[in-house]
């Protein structure tokens, strides 16, 4: 007996030694798993992250000089010779407010006819008396719209004419292109963008200290210009889009959240809320493109919206976002814990009330991140913009939503199609630069709404 | 904290153990009101039969558990009494239930109104992520109970220290309610319950996250609000039946295989089934 029970025993014991060889056999291959699996982890989480480096650096790096142009420095006399203009009328006892109107739009005209440009090369020449230039190259340098700003300087205060003042002007795109480099400058004459006798004149003005690099805030303050590049700016475009996030904001996200309760919390079960679900579900997987499409055909030919209003382009990215935001609330709604909706229930809360006083505040993060996340989706949106005539040039910053306007990310989108290349290669950039700054800023802010929520619990 | 509390519940199940046990609980007399009347239940889930035509009364003042193996249905026929199988898609409820007389299942009768006059207690402690005060004055205030701030505070210290919760938490009533321990985060449950001032508690396994001082906590409380309610726990330790019920109901299969006084069903039970499940063979 004792025999057996001994020869059991120590097969128990070579059994148990087995398996414990075959265990730490197979331990090794795991933890070599396990670590090829880690490292190639950690590779996808590094490339992705260099990716994401090189993008924005590449970004930063373009867009960064746009936000310095090239100005020049110096002293405008306001000759009278030159800025010849009678007084500005003023309202005669008697006359009518229209007739006054008209008087002082005639001397407006009149005082825009004047050569202000004679007074800009005057202003130049003095900087290089020597110099042989004609008057074709010198204003080359300068941006064409320097003339309006003396203008605008005469009629906001008429006692100027005659006076020399210090004045910073706008040097032109192709200046700018010259003095950074942009343009390669080994190449040949017929290939420039400036005449020799400007470019020798930007140098010798760069080198005294005239020409030199200022911060573009006019980048922030004036609308989009063919006729003077260099003094374009993103003000309508960014106005644009801000009143399509408004609208988007408005109109979007109640309607989506909205639905979502209804459709998660409410809805009966039948044919008719499946087909509602299958095709919000289908929505989220439209190109945007058909949702410009949409807007056209139904927004402007049905119901005669302006073209290239943000109201249109805000109504057209409201349908786009909807199915983001109610496909995201409705996870969210989803994700309730069952007790926390029978604790309610058991204490006699009705329907109603237990979605509204205890589902809803737990998913106040998770709807608030489902529309910051649909919001920021519409502003990044071109497409759909394209096709309701929002591409369109406009030199108005919008007042309303029903102004023509453009949109940032197709102000990026005209930029980068324009002739002069070098120059607004990087005011693409730069203007890359805003939109990921107003989209960071919302990210922001739905973190910092979010944090509060959830310390609120 | 009494001796009973401190030793904990036994974890065997021991019939002979039981005898000690049952030696608190008395038999109701028989002149007890009867609160509950339930005629031919069934409830179907889809297609599949979780109660099978059961019929019980359940007495006024009184604890009546209900016992059996899992998935027997003593869960679902507790969630008939305040109509919580309503939520579940699918859910199919026959036959007739009675409280105080009036039927429950009448298409006239509001299911908000039942479950203000019938308390549920759930398995997992689920404070609502809000303040304790928050967490008792929401059914008072809800159902239009308290008008003035003096008087929700007044509610709720009275709820709060009949759940025997008052003196750990006066001093932090507006911290979350989810910040506290499983067993204070129960009463705080049971004190939201009471605060509606219901006629009946429902108790669906209350202690089964709890640790064994916790369940004694909690026992203690269900003894003391049986002088003025009616309560129906679910539990799955026959211990704590023995401990603090009158009345014991086994269910197996979704059949109530035997409801009698707490003493008669642990000492004498009058079914094989019974027997074999209190004594361990089945469960």
């Amino acid at each position: 007996m004792a025999e057996i029970d001994k020869s059991g025993q120590s097969a128990m014991i070579d059994q148990a030694d087995e398996r414990r060889r075959i265990i730490r056999q197979g331990l090794g291959r795991r933890r070599r798993n396990e670590a090829i699996f880690r490292s190639l982890g950690l590779a996808a989480a590094l490339s992705a992250f260099g990716f994401v480096v090189v993008l924005f650096g590449n970004i930063v790096a373009s867009g960064l000089p746009a936000f310095w142009q090239v100005n020049i420095e110096t002293e405008v006399t306001f000759d009278p010779e030159v800025v010849n203009i009678e007084e500005r009328p003023v309202l005669q006892p008697g006359q009518s407010v229209a007739e006054y109107r008209r008087e002082d739009l005639a001397w407006q005209r009149r005082v825009s006819l004047a050569n202000w440009n004679a007074l800009i090369e005057a202003a130049i020449r003095q900087h290089a008396p020597d110099a042989d230039v004609d008057t074709r190259s010198i204003l080359s340098i300068v941006d064409p719209n320097a003339r309006f700003v003396l203008r605008d300087m005469v009629i906001e205060n008429p006692g100027i004419v005659g006076e020399t003042v210090p004045i910073r002007l706008l040097g032109s795109a192709n200046a700018d292109n010259w003095i950074k480099g942009t343009i390669d400058r080994s190449l040949p004459d017929h290939r420039q963008q400036l005449s020799p006798e400007a470019r020798a004149l930007a140098d010798a003005l760069h080198e005294e200290g005239v020409m030199r690099m200022r911060f573009a805030s006019h980048l922030f303050t004036n609308v989009d210009s063919r006729v003077a590049p260099a003094s374009a700016g993103l003000a309508g475009a960014f106005m644009g889009s801000l009143y399509m996030m408004l609208i988007v904001i408005v109109l979007a996200v109640p309607i989506g959240v909205a639905s979502a309760i209804y459709l998660e919390e409410f809805a009966p079960q039948n044919r008719l809320t499946d087909l509602i679900e299958v095709n919000i579900n289908n929505l989220a997987a439209v190109p945007s493109i058909v949702f410009g499409l949409l807007g056209a055909a139904v927004f402007i030919n049905v119901f005669g919206l302006p073209l290239s209003a943000p109201l249109a382009g805000g109504l057209v990215l409201t349908l786009m976002t909807l199915p983001t935001i109610i496909i995201a609330t409705r996870s969210s709604l989803r994700a309730v814990p069952p007790s926390l909706r029978q604790a309610a229930l058991g204490l006699g809360a009705s329907h109603t009330q237990m979605v509204f006083h205890h589902v809803l505040p737990v998913t106040y993060p998770g709807i608030l991140t489902a529309s910051i996340l649909g919001v920021a989706q519409a502003l990044g949106e071109t497409a759909p913009l394209l096709l309701i005539g929002m591409n369109a040039f406009v030199a108005n910053i919008p007042t309303s939503p029903l102004d023509q306007s453009t949109a940032l990310p197709v102000q990026i989108f005209l930029w980068q199609g324009n002739e002069n290349r070098n120059f607004f290669e990087p005011r693409t950039f730069a203007t890359i630069i805003v939109l990921l700054g107003l989209m960071l800023s919302l990210n922001a802010l739905a973190i910092y709404l979010r944090s509060r929520f959830e310390k609120r619990k | 904290m009494s001796r009973r509390a401190l030793a904990g519940p036994p974890q065997n199940t021991n019939r002979f153990a039981m005898h000690d046990v049952l030696s608190r609980t008395k038999p109701i007399s028989a002149d007890t009101r009867i609160r509950i009347t339930a005629r031919d239940v069934n409830v179907f889930y889809g297609a599949t039969q979780a109660i099978r035509t059961i019929s019980m009364d359940i007495p006024d003042c009184a604890v009546t558990a209900f016992i059996g193996p899992s998935g027997c249905g003593k869960s679902t026929f507790l969630r008939c009494f305040n109509r919580m199988n309503d939520t579940i898609e699918g859910a199919r409820v026959e036959g007739r239930i009675e409280i105080d007389g009036e039927d429950i299942y009448t298409p006239d009768l509001d299911v908000v109104e039942l479950r203000a006059r019938i308390g549920m207690v759930f398995q997992k402690p689920n404070p609502f992520p809000k303040s304790i005060f928050d967490n008792v004055a929401y059914g008072p205030r809800i159902h239009g109970l308290v008008r003035t701030r003096g008087e929700t505070e007044e509610v709720v210290e009275r709820s709060l220290q009949r759940a025997g919760l008052w003196k750990e938490v006066k001093d932090r009533l507006h911290e979350p309610g989810t910040g506290l321990s499983g067993g204070q985060q129960q009463r705080l449950c049971i004190a939201r319950a009471i605060a509606v001032g219901p006629e009946v508690i429902l108790m669906d396994e209350p202690c089964s996250a709890l640790d064994p001082i916790a369940t004694a906590v909690i026992e203690e409380l269900i003894d003391e609000l049986r002088t003025n309610y009616t309560i129906v726990l679910v539990t799955h330790s026959m211990q704590q039946a023995a401990r603090v019920s009158q009345k014991t109901a086994f269910f197996h299969l979704g059949k109530l295989i035997e409801y009698g006084d707490t003493e008669q069903v642990f000492t004498r039970p009058a079914e094989r089934q019974t027997e074999d499940y209190i004594s361990g063979k089945i469960g």
